[in-house]
Parts: structure tokens; sequence; C-alpha cells
């Protein structure tokens, strides 16, 4: 089955550059404001949007996405929500991919088969849970594959050539190389060994690898993007979030912008990328 | 949940991929999966290794202080009137608490494996107590994450885990007590992969630890059968200590499991009541997943997880072992809770009249040794897990007693 996902990946490959992935939390800082930036992050030149599902205890977080899960769940997020926003996105773009990130316990409470059926039925084409690793793949893995939806695995620079075999074998979509042992938004990847980690893993797969974790700058998208099929930034847009709220913690009017206004600039650090490991 | 009656035994768990029937597991993040199943290989390396039981053997006998004693409680038992009670006094254990029996048995391993930094996350500090002593004897580094909340209700230990060298990290992130503590250790040692080893101090998180803790805990139930033996001649009749992830309890319980004429029972956190703030997870809480392990969780309809309440720090999580999820289910061991009053009424009652200071956790299994008790004939054996000394619990007592102590 081929999802809106892999028709992306192919499209930007015929285009010979990296994938810009941008990655908010969804109802952050609340819910109409997360969806007019989520609708207009695909003109600013985001290629693929993740949106994370709010949760109490992001164990793999840092005090970025920390914060703005705790800010959307303030604003009422759940993720009955959160299922709108891509709902609500869907009727004004059928193209972009957008991938669910999180933990499992709310999907859990949600009901695996019902959320499968309402994720595919509002136009969500990949699920990335953080604490589901492959040893936990008959929870929601294979039935989500079996749904027709993208499971996105993270690699990370502990897998080893001996367990990455076991952590692709059930993954579609792309592969998200975690660039450091570390929480998002912590330390600088060096991209020379980001570039040797996403060549090893093309060694294990056809699949594309995108590169995330401390990508802050276009300068940075730049040198990381050269060696990967694709970058996710996410702390430093749930900043620009951040610092547009006023003292009550409300949306501004330039929260929007703050937002769009990064992404272009990475955008353009993305396409000045050249295409090195992803052949 | 099915209850199973027919099982050939209750001490099988868990299977190999950690799970004790639907509950357990490996919910982690990948970067953590490797170092688990490195844990996991290590752990079996040490069992198989009689040098690893010979070494344990030694250091709890002559820096721990074990066997501690099974106590009878004459006036306790006296006051009842029913049950003739005995306390496993774990309190008197060095650190003042179970907790030590299982950081001993981590720190060992962390050994072996050559991690020479240690983490842990405490709630009423008893665990970073204990990790930090160990941490000084073996001369590691200790880092032990607490709830910034906890930081301020339990001071003194604060103060001896300083004293003896360790760094306290207090969490300010959530409701700042043990599962943001939790949480942030677990962050710690995502980041740093190589060279640390993450001291767990309950019956709960991803496989191996629910069972590795459980097995180091299991020498005060291995203990107190021989003891019950060598006084009464025969095994207790009934058995209850108090639960919050539940190490203290599971290591009384587990072997005595098989045994069916045993009654167990668990003590749950009721806090300012089931229908208000508590932590009681099997009481007032749904299966659900959190920190590496599908288990029993207080949480909302939307599956984010709910701030407990306890008086006791230590009891004061909105989660509970895996195992005991399981035992809760299948029915082998019966799950009650205690009030935050009926703990510090309990807690008054063993002071007067056994001249032991409980702490507040061990105070809510003897709050339901007061129902239980007296309906109890007299050459009924019980046995409370006194799991650690109240020193620490002082000043909140008081406070709480508004002078009254």
């Amino acid at each position: 089955m081929t999802t809106r996902i892999d028709k992306r990946f192919a499209a930007l490959k015929a285009e010979g550059r990296p994938a810009l992935v941008t990655f908010l939390m969804g109802g952050d800082p609340d819910h109409e404001t997360s969806l007019a930036i989520i609708r207009a992050l695909p003109k600013a030149g985001a290629d693929v949007i993740e949106i994370g599902m709010p949760f109490t205890d992001p164990m793999a977080d840092g005090p970025a996405v920390q914060a703005a899960g705790l800010r959307a769940l303030a604003a009422g997020a759940t993720l009955v929500k959160t299922l709108d926003l891509i709902r609500a996105f869907r009727t004004t773009d059928d193209t972009t991919p957008v991938v669910l990130m999180g933990y499992y316990n709310p999907i859990f409470i949600y009901g695996v088969e019902k959320f499968l059926r309402d994720a595919d039925a509002a136009g969500v084409d990949g699920l990335i849970v953080v604490d589901l690793p492959p040893e936990e793949d008959e929870e929601l893995c294979l039935p989500a594959l079996k749904a027709g939806l993208n499971f996105i695995r993270l690699a990370t620079p502990t897998t080893d050539d001996k367990r990455l075999p076991a952590v692709l074998a059930n993954t579609s979509g792309f592969v998200y190389y975690v660039s450091i042992t570390g929480i998002t938004g912590s330390a600088k990847p060096d991209p020379a060994k980001v570039g040797a980690a996403v060549a090893r893993i093309k060694h294990h797969t056809d699949l594309p690898v995108c590169v995330g974790f401390g990508v802050r700058t276009a300068e940075d998208a730049r040198a990381i993007a050269s060696g990967a099929d694709g970058v996710v930034v996410g702390s430093a847009l749930i900043d620009m979030v951040k610092n547009s709220l006023d003292g009550a913690g409300k949306a501004g009017p330039s929260t929007v912008k703050a937002v769009t206004g990064l992404v272009a600039e990475l955008a353009c650090g993305v396409r000045a990328a050249k295409r090195v490991a992803a052949e | 949940m099915t209850v199973q009656h027919q099982l050939n035994s209750y001490r099988t768990g868990p299977d190999e991929r950690g799970h004790f029937g639907p509950y357990g597991g490996r919910f982690v993040a990948e970067t953590l999966m490797p170092l688990i199943l490195e844990l996991e290989q290590a752990y079996a390396d040490a069992k198989a290794d009689p040098a690893f039981k010979t070494e344990m053997d030694g250091h709890l006998k002559d820096f721990v202080g074990r066997p501690s004693p099974l106590y009878f409680a004459e006036r306790t038992t006296e006051h009842f009137g029913g049950a003739k009670i005995f306390f496993k006094r774990e309190d008197l254990n060095h650190t003042g608490a179970h907790k030590v029996n299982n950081v001993l048995g981590q720190i060992m391993l962390a050994r072996r494996m050559g991690k020479r930094r240690i983490i842990a996350e405490t709630g009423a500090g008893m665990h970073g107590v204990a990790t930090a002593t160990l941490c000084a004897k073996f001369g590691l580094e200790c880092i032990v994450y607490m709830g910034a909340v906890d930081v301020t209700r339990q001071e003194p230990n604060v103060l001896r885990m300083k004293a003896l060298g360790a760094t306290v990290r207090p969490v300010e992130s959530g409701s700042k007590t043990l599962k943001d503590a939790m949480n942030e250790a677990l962050r710690d040692w995502v980041t740093n992969v190589a060279d640390t080893f993450y001291c767990i101090g309950t019956v709960a998180g991803p496989h191996p630890y629910p069972m590795l803790v459980r097995d180091f805990q299991s020498i005060i139930g291995i203990e107190t059968r021989a003891q019950m033996q060598a006084a009464e001649g025969r095994l207790p009749d009934s058995l209850i200590a108090c639960i919050g992830g539940g190490s203290n309890a599971m290591g009384l319980f587990h072997p005595f499991l098989d045994d069916k004429d045993v009654a167990i029972y668990g003590v749950e956190a009721a806090g300012h009541g089931l229908t208000s703030l508590h932590a009681a997870s099997i009481a007032g809480g749904r299966p659900g997943v959190l920190h590496g392990n599908r288990t029993y969780l207080l949480m909302d309809a939307d599956g984010q997880i709910n701030e407990a309440h306890s008086i006791s720090a230590g009891l004061d999580y909105p989660g509970i072992g895996p195992e005991h999820a399981w035992l809760h289910d299948i029915g082998r061991v019966n799950y009650l809770s205690a009030t935050d009053n009926e703990a510090l009424a309990a807690f008054q009652l063993c002071c007067r009249l056994e001249g032991i200071i409980p702490a507040l956790e061990p105070a809510h299994a003897l709050a339901r040794v007061a129902d239980l008790a007296p309906t109890l004939p007299k050459d009924h054996l019980m046995v409370v897990n006194m799991s650690g000394r109240g020193d620490k619990d002082l000043a909140s007592v008081a406070e709480h007693l508004k002078g009254k102590l």
C-alpha cells in the first residue's frame, strides 16, 4: 500500500532534495492556534508534518516538548481533539503527510482498534510511539500496519547492527534516526557521525532515513540533511510558539508567523543540502 | 480480566518477555532497549554464579545486619484481642528500611557490568538513602532524583543523602513527586547510556526490574518462613504489607504465594479517601502503560496520568508493580487501602504500644491490622511487614496532628 508518506519521499527523491519534517505539539498553545499553525506549515516549506499527542509523562522529551504538552492539556487537548485537528487540516490539504507522535497510554486507553480506525479516517498517515520498541510490536505496530498506517520506528546510537534488523523489520514510511543519546531538544548532533550512522542504517533498509533531535537552525538543517533523506525539527519550533505567548500564556497575533518564519528558514537550509547518503 | 483458580504455581512469572499475565512488559524508548537487554543478561549470569550469592549474603549479614528479627508484638496483640501479631523488622536494617536489600543487589550488578555512575529516583527518600549508602561503600558516583515536594517534606533524608556524598536533584516538572522523579531518572538514563546504571527502587519499571527487585527483596519472606517455623513450628496464617510500588510487600509475599492456606493482604494508600485524592491504583485505577510496564494506574478518561496523594511520600505514586496487578486479578492477594488519618492513628498506637516508631508507609498496613486482627482467633499467626522506621516522618506527623504528638 502506498501512503502519502511514500508518495512524498518518492517525489522528493525525484526532485533530488531531502525532506523537512516539522514537529509541533497538537493543541499547543490552544486548539484553534494549533490548527492555524498546522494549516500554514506546507506553504512555509514543511514536507512532512509530525503532530505530538500530548501526554502528562513524556519520558523521552526535554523541557520544551514537556511544557508544550502541558500547555496543550491545560487548554483542553485530548486524543479526540488531536484527531479533530488532523481531520480539519485534511479539508484544506490532501497531500502533505501527517504523522502522529507520542506515548502509548492515551492510545491504549482510547482503544487500539478504534484509534486506528479513527486516525485513518481523520487522514493520519503514520504513527511514532516512543515507548513501543519492537519487543511490543503486537500492541500497536502490527495492527497499525494491518490498518494501512505507516509505523515509523526510532533508531538510536545504541541500536547496533545486531539489533537494527529487528528494529527495521516492521518499520514503514521512513526511519527516524535519533541523532544523540538523550532527550529532545538537548545536545547538537555531529553531522559527520550522523552521516555515518545513516549510511549504516541504509545498509539494512531501502526506507528513507530522517534525522532528528538537536536540530535548531537552517545551518544545522543543511548540515544534517546533507547526509540524510530528511531532517526533523521540533523543539526549536515549539520554542517559537512559547516565545510568542503573552503574559497569560495566550497566543498572540504573531504566533503563527513566528513558527512559519522559522519553518521557511529551515526549508531554505534543507533545500541547500545536497543529497549524498540518500543514494 | 478472568480469574484463574487452577494455577499450579503463582511463582513462575514473569515469562521471557517480562509479562505477569497481561501486565509488565518493556515499554521503553529504543535508546534504552539495548540497556535493558544487557541488564537482563547480566542478571541471568549473576544468578548462575555462586560467587555472586556468596558475596551478597556476606554484605547482607555484615553491612545490612540481616536477618532482621521477626518480633512478637505482644501489646499490639493484647490490644486488638485476636490474632497473634508479629512484626518483620525491616526497620532495623542499616539505612532504616527494606530498600537496602534491593539496592545491594543492583549495585553488585552494576559493579559486575562495569557501570560507575548510579542514578535513582526516590519518594520518601529511603531508596535514595540506601542507594547513596551503597554508592559510598563501593566508591560509585550517585545521583538521586527526588520530586521538589518530597525534598521539602522529607528533609532529613535529603541531608542523609548529601552527607553520604550523593547529588540530590530536585525535580520541578509535573506534580514534583515520585512519578516525576522517575521520569527525570529515565531522561538521565536515555542521555547517559554508556556509563550509567539505573537503580530502580520498587517492583515496577520495564522487565527485568520487577523480577530482579522482587528477587532481591524475597529475603524478607524467606527469613519469615524460617523464623515463624522456629518460633511457632508452622507457617503464618496471614501476611500484610503496605503498597506503593510494592517492593516490601512483594518481598514478603512471594515466597508464600504457593502456600494456599496463607492469606495475603496488601494495603494501598487511600489518602483523603477513595472518592477524593489518593494513591490507591488497584482500588481506584485501571490498567494502562507507564514507566515501562503495563499495570493499574491512576488516570483520567483520556489516559493522562493523575497525580497521586498520600501523607506517605513512599506510597505517593499513581501506579503499582505489575506482579501485584496480576495477583489482584487472579485473586491470590487481597488488596485493601487505608486513609491518611487511619495511618496516622496506627502510627501513634504503634509508637505507644510497642516502643517502635513506624514509618508512615507500614502504618497503613497497621491500620488494616486494626480491623482484621480482632476478628481472628488467638492462634491465628499474622505477620506485618514493618518496612521502615518513622524518624523521617516525625516532622510531617507533628504538623498533621497540630502539636498533639
